[in-house]
């Protein structure tokens, strides 16, 4: 019988009892339903999430409910929105109590003061033009200046079939203001011309990445397996989609078979009551999701799967070692 | 029930094998003090879907709360000894 110590020597060993022990819980929580930009093919407001519910205004509900899903066993808070950093009063009272992620469009600068060690990540979608394009503003400008230099932050590259050839030059912009870089692709939820992927860009951008994560190993956080699957939308020769997702809120989740998942995850609208499908968009075909998250998690809950030679094992601890440095649970 | 639990570690140690297809490893050979979690990469699901075997075999209730406790066969076979003397 194969076992993790037949697979590994010392190093990969030590690297995989670091993250053995850490059983992340994680859930999503829509912190408001308002944003101070309208990017096209923002899955949020493309699929109507924005209006599922109106958010809960009362903050002592707020800390009340952060307690009931610690009892629940959430050990890490993902706060997504609209743009969450909108109301503060609602982000501390997930970080006064857990391990708590920020996503942010970076236009409003999360107070260190109050949020020292919160880690924050910067949506970038390519280059001023693509910005400009997509998100109405260059957004990079803003955010560099709040951030540059911040230990608790990084940039969350989405990727567009524009950038192809243009990667190296965001990842210098990012390095060059002391910040780090993950990137995902997006999925153009919204149509926008030109913007969905094509076969062929989704080998180019595999290979861009991959060099990417060669050239600038110190400011990339990535793995050359996870390209791997959100390029080709494969694992271990399984193809992704609903029947595979691990990201489909737990209590609504009446798959049959049930494929592994986040144990208890769901992702909560800002009513604090209404639950949203999935780590993403209400309305996306999930045959062509290319959620970055939900793609790194699904390679997280198929442990098993993954012991069938050292390689695919190391393969296995490297994403899990890229989402936990994501999230703050092991340093860079 | 036997008295020193070797016929329940070998028959939990088949209800594992079985439930997780595993390869190259019998119920006689299977190891009871090998980390199932760490060693043989066993998850949560992975545990509830033996613990339905297991209640359905022994006729005990296995807590969610307890999964992270039931790390070997061992110590499964301990934890069912214990629920069948004491009649929970
Ligand atoms: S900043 Fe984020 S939440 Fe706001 S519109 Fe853009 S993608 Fe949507
Ligand atoms: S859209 Fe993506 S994240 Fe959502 S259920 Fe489908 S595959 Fe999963």
């Amino acid at each position: 019988m194969k076992t993790v110590s037949s697979l590994l020597d010392d190093h990969w060993y030590e690297r995989y009892k670091t993250i053995s022990k850490l059983n992340i819980r994680s859930s999503i929580y829509d912190v408001t339903d308002r944003c101070n930009l309208r990017c096209k093919g923002c899955f949020f407001f493309s699929s109507g999430e924005h209006e599922a519910a109106s958010e809960e205004k009362d903050v002592g509900k707020w800390h009340a409910f952060v307690e009931k899903e610690m009892d629940r066993g959430v050990n890490l808070a993902i706060l997504i929105g609209g743009e969450p950093t909108l109301c503060l009063d609602r982000i501390e009272a997930f970080y006064k109590r857990l391990p708590t992620f920020c996503a942010t469009n970076g236009l409003i600068k999360v107070p260190r003061d109050r949020f020292p060690d919160m880690m924050v990540g910067i949506s970038l979608w390519g280059d001023a033009e693509d910005e400009t394009t997509l998100r109405g503003k260059d957004t990079f400008k803003i955010s560099s200046a709040h951030y540059a230099g911040d230990p608790h932050a990084y940039y969350l590259y989405t990727i567009t079939p524009k950038q192809l050839g243009k990667t190296e030059k965001i990842i210098k912009k990012i390095e060059g203001v002391g910040l780090k870089v993950h990137m995902q692709l997006l999925s153009n939820d919204e149509a926008v011309d030109g913007f969905s992927w094509t076969p062929d860009e989704l080998v180019t951008v595999r290979a861009e990445m991959d060099a990417m994560l060669d050239a600038y190993p110190h400011t990339v956080i990535s793995s050359k397996y996870y390209h791997e699957i959100i390029t080709t939308g494969k694992m271990l020769g399984r193809p992704f989609g609903w029947m595979e997702c691990p990201s489909v809120t737990d209590t609504i989740d009446k798959r049959d078979p049930r494929p592994k998942r986040l144990t208890n995850f769901i992702r909560w609208a800002s009513d604090l009551k209404t639950v949203h499908r999935c780590c993403t968009s209400e309305t996306r075909d999930c045959a062509t999701c290319k959620d970055g998250a939900a793609h790194m998690s699904w390679v997280m809950v198929n442990k098993r799967a993954h012991m069938r030679s050292a390689e695919e094992l190391q393969n296995w601890i490297e994403v899990y070692e890229m989402f936990a440095k994501l999230y703050q649970f092991i340093p860079w | 029930m036997d008295n020193d639990g070797t016929q329940t570690i070998t028959r939990i140690a088949e209800i594992i094998i079985n439930a997780l297809q595993l390869e190259d490893v019998t119920p006689q050979t299977f190891d009871p003090d090998l980390d199932l979690v760490d060693e043989v990469g066993i998850d949560s699901m992975d545990l509830a879907t033996i613990a339905l075997v297991l209640r359905d075999e022994y006729g005990i209730r296995i807590d969610e709360d307890d999964y992270p406790k039931l790390t070997t066969v061992r110590i499964i076979a301990e934890y069912i000894n214990t629920k069948l003397t004491s009649g929970e």
